[in-house]
């Protein structure tokens, strides 16, 4: 039986090296449709695996609530007021403390984009106003001295931790512990560096949750204790310019992160929250962030993704399929005498089937090996040229999947070719010139 | 009966095939065109016959009855034991792969295999294993004197040696009958020569052949002539060689 088959698979092949041109042209198209499936699957995977990290990165247990500016039309009614007061309090935070015993930890936090000075040399980054607690949640980790203390916030000291952009920028080879750093006008001691571990925090988007005002030539970030930053940098901002001369706004706090300890707690914890934040904010100054629902959110854009690209991916199959039955086609009425031959000297029609259809399949599977070949190398091209900003992931089911498909094309198309063959008049094919 | 008289008529010794009132139309349109018109023969084990006739007699679609290629519109046809006229189309592959041995005109070799597979192409349909296959074929190429031509594509040879490998591929399943349509009638008449020799020395070891030819040359060689007329037989005629 399996030496049958390897005989079969030998015909076919020699007949396939005959028309090596024809043979190599038809395959193309199955070549680049597995191609496409393997690379548009590793890319599809690899971009969702990204963001999933991104997403997981945030703290699956975590519940983000930010400040944002409430919509316009509740603008409008406060125009008189000269300076806007919204967002998240403090009282806010201190209310999910008490009130919410799941809450591990409750991280309020201020951000501001300020000049950084050491010496001579300057940067525009990021000043985090937060409390010791800040690490239990967020991606960095401590590299030199320390991270802030509960006797800083207390004393409002004039300390700061600072991350390697900030570190590389102003020290590059000084050590940067015990210096002053000028902020605004005022001196901060550096206490300590930490790195952020969340890799790609300057690129990807979903990090810019955790650094809200990043952008604009902002890179790096400073900590400070929040009551330092209330007390220095206060809350209202005024500007001057735009279409009222002068507008204010007063915000307290940026963000307040609040972890649970388990994932089961995340759904329950967010509906009390926003109840809590709905029965004391008249306005909808705020936003909740669940990285647990935006995972799976991804996961649901991943099912989506898939389902476009497999159609994509479908219907460049179809066609390499049809250029197969196409060429096959005419394989069969040029070969119309060898069927004729063959009928004569005892083939059945099964066996003109069993001929013509190996020789399809096996057209297909060698057009899917290579087609497999090609779908490795895209995907590494790809996140070679992007430098690593387009992570690939070639599954192991994705080449098993291909492979099924270039035999499942091969059958599909090769049939009616086969059937073709196979119902030829023996005394017709035999005339045939 | 009429079968009875067909078959049991001369005692030449035993009948390979009969064919009892066989006819053949074909369609053109709604026309029936009658081809074959009631024809009775047998053929009996070891004999060489030829079938002759003008264009149109209808030679062809005899042969083509014969060689089970084709199913009469009416009558029967028995070669050996079964009863063509009554199989489908994998019984009729069978039959012709098992029990006929087909030459033809313009050889009808298979241009991408070599001579040895050629001649084990028949073979390959009866499933006979690879190394009794490659045996045989071996042997038979041997035997028609291309036993250093083996390995050789059919362009590679001249037309009389390639009637020969179709000889061979003839011989590969031991068939009841050989067939020949016109086995010289692409060949010099050197080659073409050589060819009925073969065909004689085949005759000569018992093999029944038939043979389809407007060449009197031909047909002299053979033990009966029966010549063909408007789908009926006209006449049978004894060569003396019998």
């Amino acid at each position: 039986m399996f030496s049958q088959l390897a005989a079969i698979l030998l015909i076919s092949l020699r007949s396939l090296w005959m028309h090596r041109l024809r043979s190599g042209l038809t395959m193309l198209g199955i070549v680049f449709g597995v191609a496409s499936v393997i690379a548009m699957l590793a890319i599809g995977e690899g971009a969702s695996r990204h963001a999933q990290e991104q997403i997981a990165r945030l703290g699956s247990t975590n519940i983000i609530l930010k400040t944002v500016k409430p919509p316009d039309q509740e603008v409008a009614d406060a125009s008189e007021q000269t300076i806007q007061e919204y967002g998240l309090r403090y009282n806010d935070a201190e209310r999910f403390r008490e009130t919410i015993p799941d809450a591990q930890v409750v991280v309020p936090v201020r951000r501001k984009p300020q000049q950084v000075l050491y010496q001579s040399r300057r940067i525009t980054a990021e000043i985090v106003g937060t409390v010791p607690w800040y690490t239990e949640l967020a991606p960095i980790e401590e590299l030199l001295g320390r991270f802030l203390s509960p006797m800083d916030i207390h004393y409002s000291q004039a300390v700061c931790v600072i991350d390697e952009t900030v570190l590389n920028n102003l020290f590059k080879f000084d050590d940067p512990i015990r210096q002053d750093v000028r902020i605004s006008g005022e001196y901060y001691r550096v206490i300590g560096v930490v790195r952020d571990i969340s890799a790609a925090s300057e690129i990807n988007d979903t990090s810019s949750l955790h650094a809200s005002s990043q952008g604009n030539g902002v890179s790096g970030s400073v900590y400070i204790p929040l009551s330092t930053m209330k007390g220095r940098f206060g809350e209202t901002q005024i500007q001057i310019g735009g279409t009222s001369g002068m507008s204010g706004e007063k915000i307290e706090l940026d963000e307040i992160t609040i972890k649970v300890p388990s994932m089961e707690h995340v759904l329950p914890t967010r509906d009390v929250l926003a109840n809590l934040l709905e029965q004391h904010h008249k306005k909808k100054d705020y936003q909740i962030i669940v990285p647990l629902e935006l995972l799976r959110q991804a996961a649901e854009r991943k099912r989506i993704f898939s389902i476009v690209l497999g159609s994509i991916a479908a219907i460049s199959l179809l066609v390499g399929g049809i250029g197969i039955m196409n060429i096959m086609l005419a394989t069969v009425s040029e070969r119309t005498r060898e069927i004729g031959i063959r009928r004569a000297l005892g083939a059945r029609r099964s066996d003109i089937i069993v001929q013509f259809l190996s020789e399809t399949i096996l057209l297909t599977l060698i057009g899917g090996v290579l087609g497999m070949a090609l779908g490795v190398v895209i995907p590494v091209l790809v996140t070679l040229f992007s430098h690593g900003q387009m992570p690939t992931v070639i599954t192991s089911g994705a080449m098993i999947l291909s492979f099924g498909i270039s035999a499942g094309i091969g059958l599909t198309f090769g049939l009616y070719p086969a059937y073709q063959a196979a119902n030829m008049d023996p005394i017709e094919s035999l005339r045939h010139e | 009966m009429i079968s009875s008289n067909a078959k049991n008529d001369d005692c030449q010794g035993n009948t390979v095939a009969t064919i009892e009132d066989l006819h053949k139309s074909y369609m053109l349109g709604h026309m029936e065109l009658p081809v074959l018109k009631g024809l009775n023969l047998s053929f009996y084990e070891g004999e060489y016959v030829s079938i002759m006739g003008p264009s149109g007699s209808g030679k062809s679609t005899l042969l083509n009855i014969l060689g089970c290629l084709d199913k009469p519109t009416a009558g029967r046809y028995w070669l050996g034991d079964d009863d063509v006229s009554t199989l489908n189309d994998n019984q009729l592959s069978a039959i012709r792969g098992r029990q006929i041995g087909f030459v033809f005109q313009s050889f009808n070799l298979i241009r991408q295999l070599d001579i040895v597979e050629n001649i084990e192409v028949a073979m390959y349909y009866q499933r006979v294993p690879k190394h009794q296959r490659r045996q045989r074929a071996i042997l038979l190429a041997e035997r028609v004197g291309l036993g250093d031509r083996m390995k050789h594509r059919p362009f590679e040879l001249s037309g009389g040696q390639q009637q020969r490998v179709a000889i061979a591929r003839a011989l590969a399943n031991d068939p009841l009958i050989i067939l020949a349509d016109e086995p010289t009638g692409n060949l010099d008449s050197q080659s073409g020569a050589e060819i009925l020799e073969v065909l004689d020395e085949l005759n000569a070891q018992g093999k029944t052949i038939i043979v389809v030819t407007h060449d009197e040359m031909i047909s002299s060689r053979t033990h009966r002539s029966v010549h063909l007329l408007d789908g009926q037989i006209e006449r049978i005629q004894p060569n003396g060689k019998g």
